[in-house]
């Protein structure tokens, strides 16, 4: 028999632009989740967040090579293969799933995953720490 | 005091967007009493913008597909009479690669007009109503309490330079850098470059270098077709009375080619010093204020922006056209229960040649939004 908890709060972490237009987020500690985690792992996990996203991001040699061979096959690769940014966002959605199971479930939190909201925020809920029966 | 217990909340079982569709589907009442079962729907049939879909939402284009079926018809046709009256008589007297290096030319324009109209051009999906209650709760804690309220733009520092974001009414977010808002879809684009009325589409971050490569081997494909037929009908007649007998067609035929290269040379200027067209003809980083301003997103190195425009890892598109609505939400566009009508609010008018009128707007609107 599944409870279903009541949604006490949510807090949203911004984008941090400073780099420019690259996918990073604010690492500063949001007050509301003071009580719920420690500091050091929260951060922690947005700066791994942040890795995954510059490793998409990244130009390098291996995205040269794809750039090039898309543009010589007018694109075409775009319909029958995984881009490199893709594979990427399927590890850091396998990650925060991780970090949700072993991290913040237990301590009545969640993240969503930011790209179910246009890589905008994370969204982290904050859950009540009661039980009630539907 | 009642005792708590704290039940560990198992993340499965929270409702999260999938994209298989709802185990359990909603009964609706059909016509003569019975409950039917409700087909689930795509999150492509509520989307807020002016968008087309088609093919269940794999293809998508804006609502106003402007000159599209004429930009279409002018290349098939061009390049029909080019193929069924030009080639024969190259082919037989210079040479057979001519109707195969206009085949290649022509197939590689087509595919890449259909990409650069089919794809996203980097929307954003608008703010839950979570996300922008909790922007307007940070707006009132910071802002004054006098009766017109600040604009609302925010300042980051990005490469040492301050940029102001804009807060977007309809989409209810601050807009991250080089985003803007096309009237026209509706929509908020990442590195919105123009609305292109010649292929329907807005071009911004993701479909950039489709429209690039469209460009440059449409002005291949139209050189090449003006020097053949200039060849057909000198070899045939002499060009001195090709000139005298169809000079209306090849003026066109000129002027076309050139205006077609024209573009090509601008955005080729734009894309090696990473700036889009909305920011050339704003003159954001041209100092036209007095203060030292430069291109804050600029590598500094032609080749690097080059490769950081054309070349970068394809981002992916941030709507999930193709997800599944929650069953147990009504169908929702974000954002729309809060939003008044504001007819005053204008937004950028970005199509080529079109100025902008949004931050003198946004100045002088009072803000009228309420906070939940």
């Amino acid at each position: 028999m599944r409870q279903q908890a009541a949604v006490a709060a949510k807090v949203f972490i911004q984008r941090d632009y400073s780099n420019g237009t690259m996918c990073q987020f604010q690492t500063k500690f949001p007050s509301e989740l003071e009580t719920k985690i420690d500091k050091q792992q929260f951060e922690e996990t947005i700066r791994t967040l942040n890795n995954l996203y510059t490793e998409a991001e990244k130009l390098g040699s291996q995205s040269f090579v794809e750039g090039c061979l898309a543009c010589l096959t007018a694109y075409a690769v775009f319909l029958c293969m995984e881009t490199h940014y893709e594979k990427v966002l399927k590890r850091i959605s396998k990650y925060i799933q991780e970090q949700n199971d072993k991290i913040y479930a237990p301590r009545g939190l969640l993240l969503t995953d930011p790209i179910e909201r246009g890589l905008r925020v994370i969204e982290v809920t904050i859950y009540e720490d009661r039980s009630f029966s539907r | 005091m009642k005792s708590r217990e704290y039940q560990q909340i198992d993340p499965k079982a929270l409702p999260t967007p999938s994209q298989s569709p709802p185990p359990h589907q909603h009964l609706a009442v059909g016509g003569d009493g019975r409950k039917e079962p409700m087909t689930p729907r795509r999150k492509w049939e509520v989307f807020p913008g002016k968008n087309r879909f088609f093919c269940d939402g794999r293809i998508m284009m804006a609502r106003q597909s402007g000159v599209f079926p004429l930009t279409l018809g002018l290349i098939l046709v061009t390049s029909g009479l080019f193929f069924i009256f030009d080639c024969p008589f190259l082919v037989k007297h210079l040479t057979r690669c001519i109707p195969a290096v206009g085949g290649a030319l022509f197939v590689f324009v087509l595919i890449t007009l259909l990409q650069t109209s089919f794809t996203d051009p980097g929307i954003l999906p608008r703010a839950t109503p979570e996300e922008a209650a909790d922007i307007e709760r940070q707006i009132d804690d910071t802002g004054n309490t006098s009766y017109r309220p600040p604009p609302r733009t925010k300042e980051v520092l990005i490469n040492q330079q301050v940029i102001k974001l804009k807060y977007c009414f309809t989409c209810k977010m601050f807009r991250p850098p080089r985003t803007s808002h096309c009237s026209l879809c509706d929509n908020c684009v990442e590195r919105f470059d123009h609305h292109c009325p010649w292929v329907g589409n807005c071009v911004g971050k993701r479909n950039y270098r489709f429209f690039y490569s469209f460009i440059v081997s449409l002005s291949l494909l139209t050189a090449f077709i003006f020097g053949c037929v200039t060849t057909h009908l000198a070899l045939r007649k002499g060009l001195m009375f090709a000139l005298q007998e169809s000079p209306v067609e090849l003026a066109i035929c000129f002027f076309s080619v050139w205006s077609i290269l024209g573009l090509s040379g601008f955005h080729t200027y734009l894309v090696a010093s990473n700036l889009t067209t909305n920011e050339d003809i704003k003159g954001s980083w041209s100092g036209k204020s007095g203060d030292a301003v430069t291109n804050p997103y600029s590598h500094k190195n032609i080749f690097i922006n080059c490769c950081s425009v054309l070349c970068a890892p394809m981002p992916p598109s941030l709507i999930d056209r193709r997800g599944f609505l929650p069953a147990d939400e009504p169908a929702r566009a974000s954002g729309a229960d809060l939003e008044l009508p504001n007819p005053n609010t204008k937004s950028d008018r970005n199509v080529v040649g079109g100025s902008s009128i949004w931050s003198l707007t946004c100045r002088n609107l009072p803000l009228i939004f309420p906070c939940s």
